[in-house]
């Protein structure tokens, strides 16, 4: 196999300036920390924190056949959505595994599917061997550039760097207009739990983006967060992360994601097989759990129930808003209730742990 | 910042000779790497390990790591302050952040540690 080498997101030099440690993720070289996962996780859920999320894939539908096509290869309805607002949902194949989440913008002439990165070529792919309809589809994921400003102060830094009236979007909207002079696109959604924006706009202009956020952001002591806190942030509200909690071998309704999965609005893809197990039961599920001592479950521990193998850990972490170990995992029913006591096995040794009711953080503003 | 005055392993671990007891930590390199600390297993007080066998774990946020034995000998302290505090090591690995003290069975087991400007070398600084 021939080895490519990582790309870079606009930020990179920005990364290298101030220090960050650089890990490659998704094909992509990232900061996974610019001073302590902690503190930035901390920024996060207290103040505010900015992170590049360029590595995010950006596709665009556009076209007069556009809305059916897009309803046709998501899960959610997109029929329900206005111009400028967004919404969660999911690309599932013929028989209900996923092939991704993403987000659908409905935009005024387009929509605008925002992907995982280390699904951007399997998701094009995708999407276009389905193509349906006078549809026209791109991939923009290489040219565009993503930023995420999040926590309770983000509005107000952000307000400082752009022409949009801010408090005039709401959660899961967004608008197009200028932040720090370049034109972007600017939606009020995350991947934290806490209140904040995704700004989107060309590569090229990422680093002037970027700088003017960081002046605008030194008065509320802005900080950079690097992926680690990106996890340990969404971990806490029970957000999936694909790859980890969900993947070709789940469903969205064995992965806890029945509320984006609309079983009764017009065909799409995976839509039989959904309804048939929804018919018959899912016979695993995704729950969360937190440890009962100091243990971190990390990802493949076994989880059992009086001594018996019924699933595996998913997701894991230390907790920093909790300070104890907490994670996803699926588990067989009937044990997936919450309350029900678990064992992590913890490199060969059984720790204990309980299902709980998510999100395991349940503070944030959004949950 | 590698102290001249104390051993090391390839492993990132580093000692502190007293007579015949050891006192042993992680190098300021190695909690940079990790990142913050949050869990510290370590062995009882009274257990006899050898040489390079892996007698404790150390975790941070997104990873777990071994660590092994400097020396062999027999574990006399460890430090308890780790766990509650365990960001202590981040904080000051070569001080109040030290892991276990061991009383050594011989001074053959300092034979294979090395001396600051080689551990310097190995993590490509100094």
């Amino acid at each position: 196999m021939e080895e490519k080498s990582p790309r870079r997101t606009p930020f990179f030099e920005k990364h290298k300036a101030l220090g960050a440690r650089i890990v490659e993720f998704a094909g992509f070289e990232m900061p996974i920390q610019f001073t302590s996962i902690i503190e930035e996780h901390r920024a996060g859920r207290s103040n505010v924190g900015m992170f590049d999320v360029s590595h995010m894939g950006e596709v665009t539908i556009r076209g007069p056949d556009a809305l059916e096509f897009v309803n046709y290869v998501t899960i959610n309805d997109a029929a329900q959505l206005a111009v400028g607002q967004a919404q969660y949902s999911a690309l599932c194949y013929e028989d209900g595994g996923l092939v991704d989440d993403l987000v659908v913008y409905r935009l005024v002439d387009h929509f605008l599917f925002v992907v995982n990165a280390a699904n951007i070529e399997k998701d094009y792919d995708w999407i276009v061997s389905n193509r349906s309809g006078d549809v026209e589809i791109e991939n923009s994921s290489y040219e565009t550039g993503q930023l995420a400003v999040q926590g309770p102060n983000a509005e107000l830094v952000m307000q400082r760097v752009t022409n949009l009236k801010l408090s005039e979007i709401q959660f899961y909207w967004s608008a197009q207009g200028k932040v720090g002079g370049v034109e972007a696109l600017v939606s009020r959604t995350g991947y934290t739990g806490e209140d904040g924006f995704e700004i989107y706009m060309a590569a090229e202009h990422g680093p002037q983006v970027w700088d003017t956020i960081v002046e605008a952001g030194k008065e509320f002591s802005l900080k950079p967060v690097g992926l680690g806190a990106r996890d340990t942030l969404r971990l806490e509200m029970k957000y999936n992360l694909y790859g980890n909690d969900m993947d070709e071998t789940t469903t969205p309704l064995e992965a806890g994601l029945s509320w984006i999965t609309k079983l009764e609005k017009e065909e799409f893809i995976g839509q039989e097989a959904l309804k048939k197990q929804k018919e018959e039961g899912v016979k695993r599920r995704l729950i969360a759990f937190e440890m009962m001592g100091n243990e971190i479950p990390r990802p493949g521990f076994d989880i059992l129930v009086n001594g018996e193998k019924v699933g595996h850990v998913t997701s894991g972490t230390f907790s920093p808003s909790l300070e104890k170990g907490i994670g996803l995992g699926y588990v067989a029913r009937p044990h997936t209730k919450s309350g029900t006591e678990l064992t992590i096995v913890v490199r060969g040794e059984p720790a204990s742990a309980a299902i709980v009711k998510p999100p395991f953080y349940k503070h944030g503003t959004h949950h | 910042m590698i102290p001249d005055g104390l051993k090391y392993t390839k492993t990132h671990e580093w000692v502190r000779v007293d007579g015949t007891e050891v006192t042993c930590g992680i190098t300021d390199h190695a909690q940079s790497e990790l990142g913050d600390v949050v869990f510290v297993e370590l062995p009882e007080k009274g257990r006899v390990i050898k040489r390079e066998e892996a007698f404790g774990t150390i975790e941070s946020v997104k990873a777990v790591s071994d660590l092994y034995a400097p020396v062999g000998g027999t574990v006399s302290d460890t430090n308890r302050l780790l766990g509650e505090t365990p960001e202590t090591i981040n904080k000051d690995p070569y001080g109040d952040g030290w892991l276990v003290k061991i009383s050594i069975s011989g001074q053959g087991e300092l034979e294979h540690l090395m001396s600051a400007e080689e551990y310097g070398k190995l993590i490509g600084e100094g």
